[in-house]
């Protein structure tokens, strides 16, 4: 069965496939981390506020971007986000953002969320205790957080950050509706030119398995070496 | 003036009532000993005097600054005012030397060189220069709170808070702290120490608050209230706790 499969299809096109599907999947992952977890850590400190309606605020966001699946986010944005940039700067012509910052926005939005809830629970993982102590030395709570609580919380939590990192890796592959060439959509593309689909998602298939549970893995790893003493 | 000014304190959780009408002083230099059964009040008495607890009726004057004045800089005043806990709360992902100097820094703006060599004084005053590299998980519970006393006296307060220094340490090494609890006492320092600790109270203190459901009960010198105890309640709280 596998003789009719033309395996050189890979052989022909996996520089093409790397050099700009790959590139612009790993740019577009690191990007929403970055972005995902700064903006995250704000959302997870307004849920924990004592101030209400900041509290409200973020746990709104949070629940609505939890509840809609990925792929209508990133339509939604692709679509809205000229319109929106247009109003706020005033302009009659809706801007133009491309497909790229695009989804860098929508994907930074969307983690964000997920990203929150984990820093929640690193934050809260840290004891009331150590807020005390922080406000008795004089310390003021962007101090505190920023010096005692995030630090502690952001340790606890890296190896669950990082599985969330290698699910937004497998997650990118949606750029796919916007017709961006991200690794899936390089494989896409040489697979209809060539007529060779199963060849072309069996290997992408492979190379999304071998980066995430490598990735698992790894984390695995970290998550021995990171524990702080107590 | 009083170092710390207690009047008519009075603080609910929710419906229930954890301090009521409580009214105290402490004079600069004075070492002042608040006991009482779990449930008292009396950690909440002393969490009050810096803000780490709200109240809602009352006044508390630290050193001239009303601490319920929405005008008064809380930061500051705690800056002024060191406090110890009972679970050390040092900070596990900070060296010893990191905590020492993260206040004094961050709060007082001291170069980075200055609150070093001010917190290994302090550190080599509780008797610990040699774990300055440390962290804090690698020390023993009793060198984690000598290290929080030091961490408390690099910051230069006017008077210090301890919250059953001694409660969560094993026996062997509840001495180790006293001793420097004591010493900072001989020394001067203005002190509120929320303890069980009957022999440090004979030796060191002034006077002795014993506290029951959220009230003051007694508030005596300490010859008053181990020789002739008036309240009930306060006897029968000493018959137990000294006789074993």
């Amino acid at each position: 069965m596998l003789g009719q499969f033309d395996f050189n299809v890979i052989e022909r096109s996996w520089v093409y496939l790397f050099r700009e599907g790959m590139t612009f999947t790993l740019t577009l992952t690191a990007l929403a981390m970055t972005g995902g977890i700064v903006f995250g850590t704000l959302l997870a400190m307004m849920r924990l506020s004592s101030i209400k309606p900041l509290a409200w605020v973020a746990g709104v966001y949070v629940n609505l971007m939890r509840s809609i699946p990925l792929v209508l986010v990133i339509f939604w944005f692709y679509f809205l986000v000229p319109y929106i940039g247009a109003y706020i700067i005033g302009s009659s012509q809706p801007i133009k953002v491309g497909a790229f910052y695009s989804s860098v926005i929508t994907f930074t939005l969307f983690e964000a969320a997920y990203y929150c809830e984990i820093m929640r629970a690193g934050i809260q993982s840290v004891s009331r205790g150590q807020v005390s102590a922080g406000y008795a030395l004089g310390l003021d709570y962007w101090q505190v957080m920023g010096k005692v609580i995030l630090p502690q919380a952001f340790r606890n939590m890296i190896p669950i950050l990082l599985t969330q990192t290698i699910v937004l890796f497998q997650d990118t592959s949606l750029v796919y509706v916007l017709s961006i060439t991200d690794f899936l959509g390089a494989a896409s593309k040489v697979a209809q030119r060539d007529g060779r689909l199963v060849e072309m998602y069996l290997f992408a298939a492979l190379v999304y398995f071998v980066i995430c549970f490598g990735g698992s893995l790894l984390v695995k790893q970290l998550q021995k070496k990171v524990a702080i003493v107590r | 003036m009083s170092m710390i000014e207690i009047k008519d304190v009075s603080k609910w959780y929710g419906s229930f009532q954890v301090l009521t009408d409580c009214t105290t002083s402490v004079e600069k230099g004075e070492v002042i000993v608040v006991c009482g059964p779990s449930g008292s009040g009396k950690s909440t008495l002393i969490k009050v005097v810096n803000a780490l607890e709200p109240f809602q009726k009352g006044d508390i004057v630290v050193d001239g600054t009303h601490v319920n004045d929405p005008k008064t800089n809380l930061p500051k005043l705690r800056a002024r005012v060191g406090m110890v806990f009972q679970n050390f709360e040092l900070f596990p992902h900070l060296t010893i030397t990191e905590n020492l100097t993260l206040g004094q820094i961050k709060v007082l703006g001291r170069s980075k060189d200055e609150a070093v060599v001010r917190g290994l004084k302090y550190l080599d005053r509780v008797g610990l220069i040699e774990q300055k590299d440390k962290h804090p998980g690698q020390l023993s519970g009793g060198q984690q709170q000598r290290v929080a006393i030091a961490r408390a006296l690099s910051m230069d307060p006017i008077c210090m808070l301890f919250d059953e220094p001694t409660s969560a340490l094993d026996p062997e090494m509840v001495n180790e702290v006293l001793d420097v609890m004591v010493g900072l006492a001989k020394e001067g320092m203005t002190m509120m120490c929320v303890t069980h600790e009957m022999g440090f109270a004979r030796k060191v203190a002034n006077r002795v608050i014993f506290m029951d459901k959220g009230f003051i009960v007694e508030d005596a010198t300490k010859e008053d209230f181990f020789g002739t105890p008036r309240s009930e309640r306060a006897q029968q709280f000493l018959a137990k706790i000294l006789h074993h």
